[in-house]
């Protein structure tokens, strides 16, 4: 495979280059806008496909290494490709090559100079994310995740015009930093004090370090790449900042940023740090079904689609860490299969998730291009006048309820399994959990056909809530390829999983030393362990139901009919059927809220009976945001107030403070 | 020999297919024949589903003018899978070719497939009822899909398989064990086998009530041929359900593939128990009262609860 002493990490670092190029061009070119959209999209999107094949090239051969000849003197940076890194390379390139093929048509209407910046800042962002993936030492790291958080604000921020989408903004760039300090933190744990020397990657993997400081380590980088994650208590960015920023960037951000921090966890937890703790699982387990719980539950009862989404990406990232926590108690008992097989869940359900979700979210854009509208409230029977954009959201919107046979049930389907074959753990307690824990996830899946039902039911079903719909147009050629395509990645991950689980098992033997492989020896079948255990082949069961249904069809018509009349709905015979009676996304939400009321903090303001203009108002809020966030704030705010008492402008004062604390040093020395 | 035992098993898939559609609405009309005599009515017997279905295909379809492909596709989708589910079910002879395509994690799926694509449509057409339909759909569902998920798991943690037909044949074949955890399972299982298939105390088939429908209520836009289908569903369903009931709780009687001279006295005996398993859930219907929509979640909870206690049940106790 080795073409002329090539290695992946040449032609990633090629790719790399070429999208920093093509963002400054883009920069130059900002005169032409034309010119950015038509060629500079598409080509990014091209060098995106060629990174997933690279990540894919990148499985199947040893990690490769690479010094550059950069970075401050005496810290080069050094860079690293193995399967772990050209796994997520392939998510990160697949989600991208659709994004930026939408991108080419979304922002058509851009003014030039917003556009030219835009699209540096977009170059720099996947630059970013690429490089954290590649990155091998800890200084490395910590630039290029650096940089991926700063562009991604100020993509976040190109409505900068608005004080809402600032605000979004400064409350994103804060966490991201809080984040960024855990990590930096876990680093310096890790190198245990051997210095500069081990600031690379490699010397932490051999760092001798005890339980304890190993536990601190992994504590940290749960904390800071949760923070980016948008674990709970850390997830108050997330819906912020996903409705502020572009759809483009919105779906870059959720289905491949967000998994950057996965990516993290899985290289501290599994390649740096050298031994785990059963606890550790635990404590990420129970930390996963409590992100996924309360992402899903307030997805039900959001009205605004963005944000409706923002917390389906909490639930789903707090799936993720439910398989991060399983895998590693599985491997810390040595059960090793098993812990392979939780990891390719694991693995495999955030590949998915990088395509349902980026398909929905750009989805969205074009919704809010054609309308104008976030609030799914003023939408619906956008079916008749977007039907490209209502058929390929409604690819997206079936997997990422979990249904077969698209990608979204195969992931859960190999969670359930992991969960299923857990029992035998040596410890009683964990072997308790476990169940309650399967049952968790199973609601969490349930509750997000919920929530999908509303948010397509709402936005494409129906009559439309609004005159102004009437004129709303379908998304552009450009527009639907990007769908398109992450639409067919969503169906050929659902329809082929024995091929990507082939795939992905050269990470688990690279993170873990085993691999699951497929006990049915049969690319239709999945059999994750045996066949006798658990086997699922979603293309006999695609082939299966479709023959069913053609034959249905044929038959009815053959022996009956096939006439069809149209006429007004029945609707129990009711007459005055107006737009306006059908569920706003308020009221499809209403019976979640009222199960699940304690749980929300909610502002009602209902009319009296003889309100002559009645006006019905209720809000739905993050409980956690006045529990933890709002005292945080009142406590910095009286910090900051006392450390206010020392300065008064004066240049007599401060001088005076210079002079005492010298004559204070002085005593001491 | 491999071939023909291949061959046999396609056969037996074949077979249980046909009998599937062809079964489900004489169970329907079973069902209704014994509400009928529990109310002391004469009923209109038990072919007369047979009778309604042959009417609607005859009937022209009338769709609402704002009715998208979407609503048109959804009943073949919803009979297919459902047909399907039920044909997987080992009811009469375990080892059927397909259950190997959908365990019963997949079999989940495929209810959650066709539930998702009917609340969809019932959202289509943008009338009140249809929402309020959908809406009260998705709310059963998403505690009764996680609780029939636990009884699953509880039965194929016994058995150590996902597959129907390898935990029928643990639990039919081996030595006769009391699973306590079953129990739990299956008092769960009935409760989700009453709100899944739109039964008293959660749902009413039979009604036409603004404030108690919830099938009913997502199927109000349909008629004729598209109507049927959905009909045909749903018996589908209520025969898919109790034959995993069948298939967990009393799974004694079904003969392996190739056993012909077993065939007859399996079909019997599974005649005998949907006639028992129809009464039973006719005695239920009848007993019970049609409970407040919020009432339901707690019931349904209920049944979540007792899943989740028969599968603790099992890790405690080991069986």
């Amino acid at each position: 495979m080795q073409a002329a002493g090539i290695l992946p990490l040449d032609v990633a670092g090629w790719l790399v280059q070429f999208w920093i190029a093509l963002g400054v061009a883009g920069l130059l070119l900002q005169r032409s806008p034309q010119l950015i959209t038509r060629f500079i999209f598409p080509l990014s999107a091209l060098v995106s496909l060629l990174l997933a094949a690279t990540g894919l090239w990148a499985l199947a051969v040893p990690a490769n290494i690479m010094v550059l000849p950069l970075g401050l003197p005496d810290l080069p940076f050094h860079l690293r490709l193995d399967p772990l890194s050209g796994f997520f390379l392939i998510l990160l390139g697949g989600a991208s090559f659709g994004v930026s093929l939408y991108s080419a048509g979304y922002f058509k209407s851009m003014a030039g100079g917003t556009l030219g910046l835009l699209c540096l800042e977009y170059h720099l962002f996947l630059v970013g994310m690429t490089l954290v993936l590649l990155a091998d030492d800890a200084y490395m790291f910590m630039v290029a995740w650096e940089t991926m958080a700063l562009s991604s604000y100020f993509l976040v921020t190109t409505d900068h015009y608005i004080p809402d989408i600032r605000k979004a903004g400064y409350l994103y760039l804060l966490i991201a930093h809080v984040g960024a300090i855990a990590i930096l933190l876990c680093f310096g744990v890790m190198q245990s004090g051997l210095g500069i020397a081990a600031y690379t990657f490699d010397a932490m993997r051999d760092a001798p370090l005890t339980p304890f400081w190993s536990s601190v380590a992994f504590l940290l980088a749960l904390f800071g790449f949760g923070a980016k994650a948008g674990v709970l208590p850390m997830h108050v960015w997330l819906p912020e900042a996903h409705p502020a920023a572009p759809s483009p960037v919105s779906a870059l951000m959720s289905g491949v940023m967000l998994k950057t921090a996965i990516y993290g966890i899985l290289r501290v937890t599994f390649d740096l740090l050298p031994t785990q703790l059963w606890w550790w699982g635990v404590l990420a387990l129970g930390l996963g079904l409590i992100t996924a719980v309360f992402g899903v539950m307030f997805a039900a009862v959001q009205g605004d689609m963005k944000r409706l989404l923002a917390y389906s990406s909490i639930e789903n990232i707090g799936l993720l860490l439910v398989g991060i926590g399983l895998t590693i108690i599985f491997h810390v008992y040595g059960k090793d299969t098993l812990a392979a097989l939780a990891l390719i869940a694991t693995l495999y359900h955030s590949l998915n998730h990088a395509m349902f979700k980026s398909l929905l979210f750009i989805g969205t854009g074009s919704i809010l291009h054609a309308t104008g509208e976030r609030n799914m409230g003023r939408l619906g029977g956008l079916i008749h006048r977007m039907p490209w954009a209502a058929a390929l959201m409604l690819v997206g919107v079936l997997a990422i309820s979990g249904l077969p046979p698209l990608n979204g049930f195969v992931s859960e389907w190999l969670m359930l399994q992991a969960f299923l074959l857990s029992p035998g753990l040596p410890n009683n307690y964990i072997n308790m959990l476990v169940p309650v824990a399967a049952a968790v996830i199973a609601l969490a899946a349930a509750l997000a056909a919920y929530v999908m039902v509303k948010f397509y039911g709402v936005i494409f079903l129906g009559q439309p809530r609004e005159k102004a719909l009437e004129h709303a147009h379908d998304a552009g050629t450009w527009e639907c390829i990007g769908m398109g395509w992450l639409a067919l990645a969503c169906a050929v991950l659902g329809l082929a999983p024995v091929m990507v689980v082939g795939q992905l098992d050269q990470v688990s033997q690279m993170l873990l030393g085993t691999h699951l492989g497929n006990a049915a020896n049969d690319w239709v079948f999945l059999a994750p362990m045996d066949t006798e255990r658990a086997s699922y082949s979603p293309l006999y069961f695609l082939l299966a139901v479709l023959g069913v249904m053609l034959m249905t069809s044929v038959l009815v018509r053959r022996f009956y009919h096939g006439r069809l009349r149209r006429s007004p709905p029945w609707d129990c015979g009711f007459p005055a059927q107006t737009p306006r009676m059908q569920d706003s996304a308020e009221g499809f939400g209403q019976p979640i809220r009222r199960i699940f009321e304690p749980f929300f903090q909610i502002e009602r303001d209902v009319p009296s009976p003889f309100d002559t203009h009645p006006r019905y108002h209720g809000q739905t809020e993050d409980r956690l945001w006045y529990i933890l966030y709002l005292p945080i704030k009142h406590i910095t705010e009286k910090l900051a107030a006392l450390a206010g008492l020392l300065q008064h402008g004066r240049i007599h004062l401060y001088l005076t403070y210079t002079f005492v604390t010298l004559i204070v040093l002085l005593v001491f020395v | 020999m491999e071939n023909f035992n291949l061959l046999f098993a396609i056969l037996f898939q074949l077979a249980q297919l046909l009998l599937v559609v062809l079964l489900a609405p004489l169970l329907t009309g079973w069902v209704n024949q014994c509400q009928a005599w529990l109310q002391n009515r004469s009923g209109a017997g038990v072919l007369q589903p047979y009778r309604v279905l042959r009417k609607l295909f005859h009937k022209d379809a009338v769709l609402a003018h704002n009715a998208s492909w979407l609503f048109r596709v959804t009943p073949y989708i919803v009979f297919g899978c459902m047909w399907l589910a039920a044909a997987i079910i080992p009811i009469i002879a375990v080892d059927l070719p397909f259950s190997q395509a959908a365990d019963v994690i997949a079999l989940v799926g495929v209810f959650a497939l066709a539930r998702v694509f009917i609340a969809l449509a019932a959202m289509d057409i943008g009338t009140s009822f249809g929402t309020l339909g959908a809406r009260r759909e998705m709310l059963v569902s998403f505690l009764a899909e996680p609780a029939l998920l636990m009884v699953l798991f509880t039965a194929s943690m016994i058995s150590h398989s996902t597959q129907l037909p390898r935990i029928v044949d643990t639990l039919a074949h081996h030595q006769f064990i009391l699973y306590p955890s079953l129990a739990f399972a299956g008092l769960a299982f009935v409760i989700v086998l009453l709100a899944e298939n739109a039964r008293i105390p959660v749902d009413n088939p039979s009604t036409h009530l603004e404030l108690t429908m919830i099938h009913e209520a997502m199927i109000l836009e349909y008629s004729a041929r598209h109507l049927a289908l959905i009909e045909w569903a749903s018996s589908l369903k209520l025969l898919a359900y109790i034959s995993i009931g069948i298939a967990l709780f009393v799974p004694y009687g079904i003969v392996e593939v190739g056993n012909w001279a077993g065939l007859p006295l399996a079909v019997v005996i599974l005649l005998l128990k949907l006639l028992c398993a129809g009464a039973g859930l006719a005695v239920l219907e009848t007993v019970s009262a049609k409970m407040r929509i919020f009432r339901a979640p707690e019931f349904l909870g209920t049944a979540f609860l007792l899943a989740v206690l028969g599968l603790l049940i099992h890790f405690l106790l080991g069986a």
